[in-house]
């Protein structure tokens, strides 16, 4: 059994989820290695809808982690967990109040925009009106978060260290720029999200970078 | 002028039928926080959510926001953590860090996987025509998964046998698939979980129909 506990973990990641970046952010700040294990979620219908994958996650979505003999799901749960038991790199305050900011934003992008324009929603949306649908959806939540950025930004999302705030930023910008959202009205997110893409962390994790990159 | 915030009673601006809002008010009535409920009617004059005070507020328009100890908090899972460290009686998450992450991982799948995509802004672009179908299908799609989910990790509530974030997730959310007709007879461990649940007195002073927006009032 202690083989179990000494292996490296496993990310099941799909080059291109916003949610899997997340993790690879805090996977390669926090200088853990891991296994990587690719989710075509387009291909065949769909790799997550697998009964193995389904097993695995019930809920067919990546990312999941595998680690310490327990499987993990959610992103932002897989990263509070990642931020307890591997505290190098914290990626949320201890203050509870800057700890509340950091969620409230992490949750302004998780909770309010990811899921609205997330690869489930536009399927059922369909082809013709999915580019109009994620691009309204981003921009409405863009609009409110670069307000909300206003009142808690340093150098980063929340002050000037990196936190949950920016790995789910980073990501959503991606997308942003994939449903041609107009990025010179969000000057703010344009800032913080340059300043982020200068961190080896946040390059090592892009969907470019990963095994299962298209020019692989 | 120095204010002790402290001794202020939090403000929480709610909508009685929000999920959202509904989620903090059981966790403040679980740990005995009384505060001043102060209504944003979402639906009114196209959303008092909408207006210049309350968007100075809350820049993203929603509810709830929380005023307390002197700042303003939003997003209801960030608010609730907040008030398990400030408020510690009646723990809503567990402190061993796996236990937590089972708590989250339930929780995320209603807060992030379920009720954005049926949450009142996503149904008004939708439109009147398709928002019963379409609340009705994001409810049922998610459950179909929680109700596997909740198989791994429920003893008499959702995860073991302690209220926790991810009960104050799931009943707001069971009361939205019996609003969109959500053939609950599919989902039996959600549903038993939810009745225990409901014979709580923090589920029941918190109920949408027993707030002061109630429309009953």
């Amino acid at each position: 059994m202690s083989s179990v506990l000494s292996s490296k973990p496993i990310l099941y990641s799909y080059f291109r989820s916003s949610c899997s970046w997340r993790v690879r952010i805090a996977l390669a700040l926090k200088g853990i290695e891991y296994e990587y294990r690719p989710v075509n979620l387009i291909k065949a219908g769909g790799e997550q809808h697998s009964e193995n994958f389904k097993n695995l996650n019930p809920l067919e979505k990546v990312p999941a982690l595998v680690i310490n003999g327990h499987t993990l799901t959610q992103s932002l749960a897989i990263i509070n967990y990642l931020d307890e038991e591997y505290p190098q790199n914290k990626l949320l305050p201890v203050d509870p109040l800057m700890k509340a900011q950091v969620n409230i934003v992490a949750n302004a992008i998780a909770c309010d925009i990811q899921p609205i324009q997330n690869l489930v929603v536009l399927q059922y949306v369909g082809d013709e009106k999915k580019a109009e649908w994620g691009k309204y959806w981003i921009t409405k939540g863009f609009t409110g978060l670069e307000k909300l950025l206003s009142t808690t930004a340093g150098k980063y999302c929340v002050g000037d260290s990196v936190t949950v705030a920016d790995l789910c930023l980073v990501p959503q910008v991606y997308n942003a720029n994939r449903f041609k959202v107009d990025m010179a009205e969000f000057p703010l997110i344009s800032r913080i999200n340059q300043a982020l893409c200068q961190l080896e962390a946040f390059q090592i994790s892009h969907p470019d970078n990963q095994p299962d990159s298209p020019q692989h």
